[in-house]
């Protein structure tokens, strides 16, 4: 049996990184993730590992773009407004196909807006918050176990799509304490020994180069796009999660993901005792969206939950061809919902 | 050709710096025999390319984010000899932050700064090494007619901190500045090497197309460079 330890959300996620084998880390401070930095202070070293503390956010994810084309497993992590600050380089690490793991323990926003939890990132980390055509992979926990257990997967996902993996959590998520079981690391994924890419000084071979000016000839960059586009499909097949709950007979479909899914997968359950048939869909991948799962239910009543001024119900309507009754519940800003919220909205809704 | 250095043929416009500082490197390499062992960055600016001409590893960083990038390979690798290189653009202007904090960090890398007054990748604008009364296509008056603010002193700049073990500004321009030149990246990257630390080496450089000047008087304006920015050992610790 594997020890459990009651801990924070951001500590948790340190200990899941160090455990994956993490060999390098850089952040710059913002609440509500400060744990993180300051806990890969203290783990890191101890682990014979990289600790930078970086003096801003561009740094520290240009940090993880020599980091990992040394061949390094890298971490960073923030909240929203440094998130936004590491756009540039992710697009630069996506378009390199260089591998790591970035955390946003989301905040309220827009500008420096507050330090509550918040799901107002969501465009960002799905339609790509830098520029160019990219995706990134991106995972969202909603309990702390996940958190530990998705922060391991992170990086055999990143290593074995060669691609930035997101962790999309919440300030509710990194500052929680709860139990969790601290899983030993094992390779989910069939990976290579060596990565035969890497920067390490060109002993006795051709030297290689990480670049992502693609100027001649004119195609080059339209092919590179191309093989891009080639490899996102791959993931969409092989990588779309999703957890459903109680959906088979529900009459009112929630779709939530994260933290949020949380409190709904409670409200169902009350829902449920009080007659009324709800049910949960809740996407752990977010990129890839699983698609398919919403698409058997296209003709229902949906209600989406999340905690922003609506960005996540946009990709369940693509999903569902538009077809479902959709009705929404969720504010940004630091807003969050409770049970009490949600029974209230679907009660309101099979009136 | 040196081992370092590929056969092709550079697209840097006649009599530019960026070449002779090219060959210089490449000579420093093989005479120390660090070829198989060195990574280097290519920086956004007319040396983006260098990796066409360098047969190193290379890795081509966002522009002014070079020793970031680097300060992370060498944690990674601390046996390599691990090069940034920039143009002023990139250093003293949109990298100035990296700069700084990766020097005052005492990174043991070397980095080196070509610093020819303008931007020239873009075609010509105020760098942030452009000097008093020098035109450019952003400054038409003369930089210091419209509060640019005089030059940033990088070598000087960075001789304030503590960290860094060797800095040093030398020049293109003849014979003998080309042979200290030679000489300063040399000690800068047994510097690294021995695992002493940062070492920082600001070549003055023509850019003879964005000056607008033929090559004897682009050598002239190296002169003229060296009224702000003179050309010495800033700091010298190994
Ligand atoms: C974020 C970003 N801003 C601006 C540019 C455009 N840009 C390309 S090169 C350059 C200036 C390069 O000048 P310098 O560093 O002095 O190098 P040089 O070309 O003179 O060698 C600029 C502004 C860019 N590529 N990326
Ligand atoms: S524009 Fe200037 S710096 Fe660029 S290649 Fe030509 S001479 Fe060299």
């Amino acid at each position: 049996m594997n020890e459990k330890k009651l801990m924070k959300g951001n500590e948790a996620l340190c200990y899941a990184a160090v455990e994956a084998g993490c060999e390098f880390y850089a952040g710059y401070p913002i609440t509500p993730q400060n744990e993180v930095p300051e806990n890969m202070s203290k783990l890191m070293p101890k682990a014979g590992k990289i600790f930078v503390q970086a003096e801003a956010e561009l740094s520290a994810i240009n940090m993880l773009f020599g980091a990992s084309a040394a061949g390094a497993r890298c971490m960073t992590s923030s909240s929203s407004p440094g998130i936004s600050l590491k756009q540039e380089g992710v697009s630069y690490i996506a378009a390199a196909e260089l591998p790591c793991v970035i955390v946003n323990m989301a905040r309220g926003g827009p500008g420096l807006g507050n330090i509550r939890g918040s799901q107002a990132d969501y465009f960002q980390s799905v339609k790509g918050g830098g520029h160019g055509d990219y995706r990134l992979i991106v995972l969202a926990p909603s309990t702390l176990q996940e958190l530990y257990d998705f922060t391991m997967d992170a990086f055999d996902y990143a290593d074995y799509y060669r691609n930035p993996v997101l962790i999309l959590g919440d300030g509710i998520l990194g500052q929680m304490v709860e139990p969790v079981e601290l899983k030993k690391y094992s390779p989910i994924l069939g990976l290579p020994s060596k990565k035969g890419w890497i920067l390490d000084g060109c002993k006795g071979r051709e030297q290689h180069v990480i670049k992502t000016l693609l100027l001649s000839p004119p195609d080059l960059l339209v092919k590179h796009n191309i093989r891009l586009q080639q490899k996102y499909s791959r993931i969409k097949k092989e990588l779309s999660i999703c957890k459903e709950y109680k959906t088979n007979d529900a009459e009112i479909i929630i779709a939530a993901y994260g933290i949020t899914a949380r409190v709904c997968r409670e409200a169902v359950d009350i829902a449920r005792e009080n007659g009324i048939k709800a049910g949960l869909i809740q996407p752990i991948t977010l990129w890839p969206f699983p698609e398919e799962v919403f698409r058997k239910y296209s003709d229902k009543n949906f209600l989406v939950v999340e905690m922003s001024e609506g960005q996540f119900i946009e990709d369940v309507k693509l999903a569902t061809d538009c077809k479902g009754n959709y009705s929404f519940l969720g504010h940004g800003g630091g807003w969050y919902p409770d049970t009490d919220k949600v029974l209230k909205k679907i009660k309101e809704l099979l009136k | 050709m040196t081992k370092s250095l590929k056969e092709a043929k550079m697209h840097y416009c006649p009599g530019c710096g960026h070449t002779i500082v090219h060959r210089i490197i490449s000579e420093v390499l093989d005479e120390m025999n660090v070829r198989e062992r060195t990574i280097a960055s290519a920086p956004v600016g007319c040396s983006v390319l260098l990796y066409n001409y360098f047969n190193i590893d290379v890795i081509e960083c966002a522009h002014g984010r070079v020793p970031s990038v680097m300060s992370a390979i060498k944690r990674i690798y601390p046996d390599r000899l691990v090069f940034a290189y920039q143009g002023d653009g990139d250093l003293a202007a949109i990298g100035t932050n990296e700069t700084i904090h990766t020097a005052n960090r005492g990174e043991n890398i070397t980095v080196i700064f070509i610093n020819n007054a303008v931007y020239g990748m873009t075609g010509g604008q105020m760098a942030p090494t452009t000097i008093m009364g020098q035109k450019t296509t952003t400054t038409p008056a003369g930089r210091g007619q419209n509060q640019e603010g005089p030059p940033l002193k990088m070598c000087e700049l960075l001789a304030t901190l503590d960290a860094p073990m060797y800095i040093e500004r030398a020049a293109v321009n003849n014979a003998e500045n080309i042979k200290k030149t030679k000489e300063a990246i040399r000690k800068a990257f047994r510097c690294q090497m021995e695992g002493k630390g940062y070492s920082f080496v600001e070549v003055l450089a023509t850019c003879p197309t964005n000056w607008h000047k033929n090559m004897k008087d682009s050598l002239r304006f190296i002169q003229e460079m060296q009224e702000y920015f003179p050309l010495k050992v800033f700091k010298d610790k190994i």
